[in-house]
């Protein structure tokens, strides 16, 4: 079985060839196995969006190459091989919670019940089924998040690829959506690249938290975590506090580097 | 029942203020040259109301026309700008400078053009004007589709043209009546006003015109109150198009 991510000598430089040419990747190798959550971490400007944007072929890598599920990235981005969320649940206002969750259907070409039928599934997994005929604006921000993984997940994708999906949430909400998405991805077995800001975050939903420096962006340390099953009493467990202080520790040095713009222009 | 409660104290100020105005005209024997008294121009609106429909009707036609022929050229233009560059980068400033003039002083030219009995300079008028707002505001809503959105899309690998159907067009429709609701009863004012540089006395604005010249006030103000019945009429036509068109946005409020 080839490895759900397999990045190898990855740089991607933004602007390249003019006078403000900025590398935001750096020889990246990482190299992810079935089943296992991986997290992001790094200072803004590290690039681990970038990286995450790279694997899903909606940026192209300057080198390097990066392989998903065995194809190239655009292959397996036109197969369907990954879903994707980000910070913005990215809901369709025009649509209703349920026939928001049938648009990548849409787009594979599912006939209607099976579309309307798998959307309930999808409800169901994320216990929002009485929702299923209202309008995205009048969930609140945690509801939309899970609509948004949802339909992420609506095509059974053996990849979910997460850009700081909790990032706009407040704590509270944040924590009950941390076990809502490990509790769904221990039902579907999804394999996951999550990036995140924050260090509890990345260590709690994490098997290994890749820990990035940034200018350029490069893999600075990538902390291996066993916390078994989790749930809230792990957040006060001394296992998730080693970890967390290693992740900080790895994560130190780079603290008082003037952040970079997030996102840069790469057309 | 909660909008009943919500329509009250607008309906109330309303009644009161033509009361007050009643009042006042009596009280202090305002010659109705000045200001004619509410009563007044009721009684003169009603008192031909198949003339007054006649009239209204003619008004609400040029606007009709033009309204729907605006709305159809800025959608043209509008779709056509946001698949070439090129073509916004040219029509958005001179659609803001269009903006900014008081472009109505074309019909001047547009009267030149056609025989004097024609209509067709105040349907053109109203056309121009019709045709820069949905011109604006469609291709705003064409290119501003969400940022999120657009990744998705390309991360479902969808063709451009379903990128189109699915994101661009709904998004461009909340745009669309917004400037429709602008539009319907700009429309009406700009046929009335149109009206009012002469050619046929076929519309309201050529009657206010010849009632004042001629002395006749309140028949002037009655034809003043069925233009603003004509132009509440067409906001309301418009409101209820978005209505139909845009049930997810039924319930929610307006931002």
């Amino acid at each position: 079985m080839s490895a759900p991510v397999d990045i190898v000598g990855i740089s991607k430089v933004f602007n390249a060839g003019r006078s403000n040419a900025v590398t935001a990747l750096d020889d990246i190798n990482l190299n992810v196995a079935p089943g296992q959550f991986v997290s992001l971490i790094g200072p803004s400007g590290c690039g681990k969006s970038t990286l995450l944007r790279l694997i899903g072929n909606l940026t192209e890598p300057t080198a390097g190459s990066v392989s998903v599920n065995g194809k190239s990235a655009a292959h397996a981005r036109l197969d369907g091989d990954y879903g994707m969320a980000f910070q913005q649940a990215g809901l369709f206002d025009w649509r209703t919670v349920s026939r928001n969750i049938e648009l990548p259907l849409e787009m594979k070409g599912f006939d209607k019940a099976a579309r309307r039928a798998r959307a309930m599934d999808m409800l169901d997994l994320v216990k929002l089924r009485e929702f299923a005929d209202h309008r995205p604006w009048e969930l609140s921000g945690g509801m939309q998040q899970r609509v948004a993984i949802a339909r992420a997940l609506s095509f059974e994708p053996k990849l979910l690829l997460m850009d700081e999906p909790f990032g706009a949430l407040d704590e509270m909400t944040r924590e009950h959506m941390q076990s809502e998405l490990l509790r769904i991805c221990a039902t579907t077995g999804t394999t996951v690249l999550f990036v995140t800001h924050s260090i509890p975050e990345a260590v709690f939903l994490a098997n290994q938290v890749v820990v990035m420096s940034p200018r350029p962006g490069k893999i600075a340390k990538i902390v291996n975590v066993d916390l078994g099953q989790r749930n809230d009493d792990t957040r006060e467990d001394a296992e998730f506090f080693k970890k967390v202080t290693e992740v900080r520790e790895a994560l130190r040095g780079y603290d008082h580097v003037e952040p970079m713009p997030t996102r840069l222009d790469d057309r | 029942m909660n909008r009943v409660r919500a329509a009250l104290p607008p309906f109330a100020f309303g009644v009161l203020f033509l009361l007050a105005w009643e009042l006042l005209v009596r009280a202090f024997h305002i010659k109705p040259y000045l200001l004619p008294k509410p009563s007044g121009i009721w009684s003169a609106f009603t008192s031909d109301m198949s003339s007054m429909w006649t009239v209204s009707s003619s008004t609400g036609l040029n606007a009709l026309i033009g309204l729907l022929l605006g709305t159809a050229i800025g959608l043209l233009l509008a779709f056509a700008a946001s698949r070439f560059r090129l073509l916004a980068e040219l029509l958005t400033p001179m659609a803001l400078a269009v903006a900014a003039m008081p472009i109505i002083v074309l019909v001047a030219i547009f009267n030149n053009l056609f025989a004097i009995t024609s209509s067709v300079p105040r349907r053109l008028m109203v056309t121009v004007v019709v045709l820069f707002i949905v011109l604006i505001n469609v291709m705003k809503g064409l290119t501003q589709a969400n940022a999120t959105q657009l990744e998705l899309m390309r991360s479902y690998g969808a063709s451009e043209s379903a990128v189109i159907r699915k994101v661009r067009l709904p998004n461009a429709l909340a745009f669309l009546f917004v400037a429709l609701r602008q539009a319907a009863p700009l429309a009406v004012i700009t046929a009335v006003v149109a009206e009012y540089f002469g050619g046929n006395q076929g519309g309201l604005g050529s009657r206010i015109t010849s009632a004042i010249s001629t002395s006749k006030d309140t028949t002037g103000w009655a034809y003043v109150l069925a233009a603003c019945l004509v132009g509440i009429t067409f906001y309301l036509v418009s409101t209820v198009l978005e209505w139909v068109a845009m049930p997810w946005a039924r319930n929610r409020s307006r931002t």
